[in-house]
């Protein structure tokens, strides 16, 4: 099932602009949705680290950042525009050309993914029938850059900050994509936005029952260990490496770090809404009459994100740090096998069409 | 099966850990009496009345201290924090030469604040303050001088 | 859980050198640690001291004997006030005075007081150290109340410089005993929630159990003491063995928490428990302390007589001696510090081996030394 006819606004403009104005208009259209994500992602990323800080103080009792703006909400515009006029200070020892590439690397990979991602009714910047499958491919693109400053930084710090995050990287693709997987089995697509069409009347969570909430955990889990975060950041591990594979990049280099982590952080919460809770899709339809559809999209799928990137917050200010062969043990022994069965089961399931709808 | 068992007891204790953290977070996001930092230059510190901030030498109304230049505190500090530079002067009245001093000078950036001067001190000239805005740009301003310009023995402390 | 061994086979790997340390943020302070390291695994430490040495130890041969006081607590700074109490009591035993009950009663109280406070900063640390952040600000709360408490009655939150020869600084504070009795009722309420979210938890009863194993023998043989000591079995507190100030004068009830396993998670259990045992204590005495005064006499001078002289106590992190040999003279001849930090490091080179960094990271954490205290 592959919905070709559904309104998208970004190919709206496109194909308004390419008539308007030929070439010219399609090539500046194209300029104008890549600058509207930009902007998205600068955005997001600035305010999801200032949530972050405060989440993070209210878990600790503190009040976080409170004093640039009304409630500190433009600390993080200073922090980025200090970290602008940084100099860039690094080793004269590194590997020039992987120590510069692997931060572009990291946040090409997370703005690539952004853009499959529907934040709403027809608002996706290419809405490609293998989304989810785009999104899973591009994500390991990031752990390229990851390495590349591990390795380029020549310190041996960073060199196992590196390896961990290959490591680790590695490891928890796999459980993702059968978690993925068994969602696309209900869902029989890969395309996001026919993912969320086929959960209108029941949101998979739900649909899937069982096998989905098993599915969802591993997501999730999976999902932690992806975005480098705790209780899986050992790549930055900083009670051990200090600062792990970014302990070398200052100014601007380590804000993209920075950034990158926290729009992953947004994409993972991003396509487990999308996967699990109906995207854009209100609950039971209680917005379906009002008009503004496309806000309306928006504002349920940014309250369910919100909820799903609080809930990954919370586990990185209560849980200690695994270790490395923990970590693998985990994935190996317990998400993989757990994962494997979980699709079978959830075949069986999809077989036999034992599914609650509603 | 221990395989399941460890599993889900696994993520019981890790319930019960994100229980003690949402206890914590939901009550402070709600009312601040549960945020345990102060906005420090907002809300005033809270110092207590003992606090051994740095040394001060206390004057009354007419700039006079009780310091006869004994020396007690200097030979009791153990770092060499106090120095008093002293003078003996010819009290007209008594025609007797009496030790006065010049300058009770007071090294406050090697003070450990031992309290060791202030208890050798036989006449209560010196006492703490609970003053803890000490930092400066230049090492030179933590040099004081404890008694004030023109100050003088207070009368009756020497016997 | 044993060391970690991987079947490398025909994969050559080559050993390398890890400076960890001084600058590193789980070596809490100085140390520098030399890491031989097979990928993630440490094959050798090699501990390299002397970053903030201070040579407290000359420095006493130069100070009257009241003057040491404030140089002990520089060393141990989180046990500042057992470490003055042990000089005050090596001098009051040379001196052979005996001071007021008040002021041993005082004295163990803040003392004990001093311990929770150690320990609560140790599980805020240990907590960061294995990566949960949160437990530090949790522990920062409640030592801030016993920081206050000291405050209000020494005049300073870490380093108080209270004991003196013969007795205490300051008379306590009307509100010492008012504050001390909210506070334990309020650590008592908190150590189980701090055991659901940090001792309970799966990921780090995983990273503790069966991790830095030090055996009874090896405890001994190193020199251990205090808790690393107690979580390999070895009864060691010198609160029993050789008591003073009020656990000599008074009958105080109270367990030593001993362990066999010698794990990272025995020493972590041993530590949490003492918190409860230094409130038991705290408990017994806090409700009558008796009025007979804060110092007994000295001379504004104090000589000691010819003589060698040695006290223990024990302090946060474990058997602390002060050994002082006096020539008669008003500053000593020779002054020795016996520091706990410096023995269980010495079990860190035996146990760290064949670990994984973030293990070792861990031990380190759980032998709870503080840097100042092994260098002097």
């Amino acid at each position: 099932m592959i919905l070709t006819n559904t309104t998208n606004y970004f190919g709206d403009l496109v194909s308004f602009l390419a008539e308007k104005m030929g070439i010219g208009g399609q090539i500046l259209a194209y300029v104008i949705v890549a600058a509207v994500y930009l902007g998205f992602f600068a955005i997001a990323g600035l305010l999801l680290v200032y949530i972050e800080r405060r989440v993070a103080a209210f878990f600790q009792l503190r009040l976080g950042p409170n004093r640039v703006g009304p409630h500190g909400i433009f600390q993080t515009i200073a922090d980025a525009l200090k970290l602008l006029s940084k100099e860039i200070f690094g080793t004269n020892r590194k590997d020039n050309l992987l120590y510069t590439t692997a931060y572009y690397l990291v946040i090409i990979a997370a703005l690539v993914s952004l853009s499959v991602i529907p934040f709403s009714i027809g608002v996706q910047a290419y809405d490609l029938n293998i989304g989810v499958f785009f999104i899973s491919a591009v994500s390991s693109v990031g752990v390229l850059g990851i390495l590349f400053g591990g390795w380029g930084s020549n310190n041996k710090y960073s060199l196992i900050g590196g390896m961990r995050s290959g490591l680790q990287m590695i490891s928890y693709e796999l459980s993702s994509g059968l978690a993925i997987l068994t969602i696309i089995l209900l869902a029989g697509t890969l395309q996001m936005s026919g993912i969320i069409e086929a959960q209108r009347d029941t949101w998979f969570i739900l649909k899937g029952h069982i096998p989905a909430w098993i599915a969802f955990f591993i997501f999730v889990i999976a999902g932690t260990a992806e975005s480098n975060r705790t209780p899986f950041d050992l790549p930055e591990g900083e009670a051990e490496l200090g600062a792990g594979y970014h302990s070398e990049y200052s100014g601007m280099g380590f804000a993209y770090f920075f950034l990158a982590e926290f729009i992953n952080m947004f994409i993972i919460a991003a396509v487990g809404v999308t996967l699990f809770f109906g995207g854009w899709l209100a609950p039971f339809g209680i917005t379906d009459t009002l008009p503004w559809q496309p806000l309306w999209g928006a504002v349920w799928f940014f309250l369910k994100v919100a909820v799903f990137i609080f809930f990954m917050m919370w586990f990185r200010w209560t849980f200690p740090r695994l270790r490395i062969d923990q970590l693998l043990t985990l994935e190996w022994k317990y998400l993989l096998p757990i994962g494997l069965l979980n699709i079978v089961l959830m075949a069986v399931i999809v077989y036999y069409n034992v599914l609650i709808s509603f | 099966m221990s395989y399941i068992g460890d599993v889900i007891g696994g993520i019981k204790t890790l319930l019960t850990g994100m229980k003690v953290t949402g206890g914590y977070f939901f009550p402070s996001i709600i009312n601040k009496k549960y945020i345990i930092t102060r906005q420090y230059p907002d809300e005033p510190a809270i110092v207590m009345d003992r606090f051994k901030g740095e040394v001060v030498m206390w004057h009354n109304e007419n700039n006079e201290h009780r310091c006869t230049g004994c020396q007690a505190c200097e030979i009791a500090c153990p770092n060499g924090s106090i120095e008093i530079i002293w003078d003996r002067v010819l009290n007209e009245e008594t025609g007797k030469k009496v030790k006065v001093i010049d300058q009770h000078i007071y090294h406050l950036g090697m003070c450990t604040m031992c309290n060791l001067c202030i208890q050798a001190c036989p006449t209560n000239a010196i006492m703490w303050s609970t003053n803890f805005h000490n930092s400066t740009y230049d090492r030179s301003q933590l040099t004081k001088v404890l008694n004030k310009p023109g100050s003088k023995l207070m009368a009756g402390v020497e016997e | 859980m044993k060391t970690v061994t991987l079947n490398t086979g025909d994969l050559k790997s080559q050993e390398y050198f890890l400076n960890m340390g001084p600058q590193h943020p789980a070596t809490h302070g100085v140390l520098r640690l030399i890491l031989t390291m097979d990928g993630e695994i440490v094959k050798n430490i090699e501990p390299d001291l002397g970053y903030i040495h201070r040579s407290i130890e000359k420095q006493c041969e130069y100070e009257g004997y009241k003057q040491i006081i404030h140089l002990t607590d520089r060393m141990d700074y989180l046990s500042s006030h057992i470490n003055n109490e042990a000089v005050a009591l090596a001098i009051e035993q040379a001196l052979e005075i005996e001071v007021p009950e008040r002021v041993k009663v005082i004295r163990t109280i803040m003392g004990e007081l001093t311990r929770i406070a150690s320990h609560l900063l140790w599980w805020g640390v240990m907590g960061m150290d294995v990566g949960a952040l949160t437990t530090f600000m949790y522990a920062f709360r409640d030592r801030e109340m016993i920081n206050d408490i000291m405050e209000e009655t020494c005049g300073a939150r870490l380093t108080m410089s209270y004991s003196t020869p013969g007795g205490v600084m300051f008379d306590l504070h009307p509100n010492f005993q008012k504050r001390v009795k909210e506070f334990i009722p309020h650590l008592r309420s908190v150590i189980p929630k701090y055991d659901e979210l940090l001792t309970g938890n799966v990921i780090f009863q995983k990273r503790m159990k069966g991790v830095g194993v030090l055996s009874y023998e090896d405890a001994i043989s190193h020199g251990a003491s205090g808790p690393v000591a107690r979580g390999s079995g070895v009864s060691c507190d010198r609160r029993i063995k050789d008591p003073y100030s009020a656990f000599k004068a008074r009958d105080i009830k109270f367990n030593e928490i001993l362990f066999t396993e010698g794990d990272n998670l025995a020493r972590y259990n041993v530590r949490m428990k003492e918190m409860l045992e230094s409130l038991n204590i705290i408990e017994q005495l806090i409700d009558n302390i008796p009025d007979d005064g804060i110092q007994a006499k000295t001379k504004a001078l104090i000589k000691l007589p010819k003589g060698e002289f040695l006290q223990r106590v024990e302090t946060a992190r474990g058997d602390m001696g002060v050994y002082i040999v006096s020539d008669g003279k008003k500053n000593p001849y020779r002054v020795k510090f016996r520091s706990p930090g410096f023995s269980n490091l010495n079990a860190l080179i035996e146990i760290g081996k064949g670990h994984l960094i973030a293990d070792l990271v861990a031990i380190m954490s759980t032998l709870d030394f503080v840097v100042p205290d092994i260098d002097r």
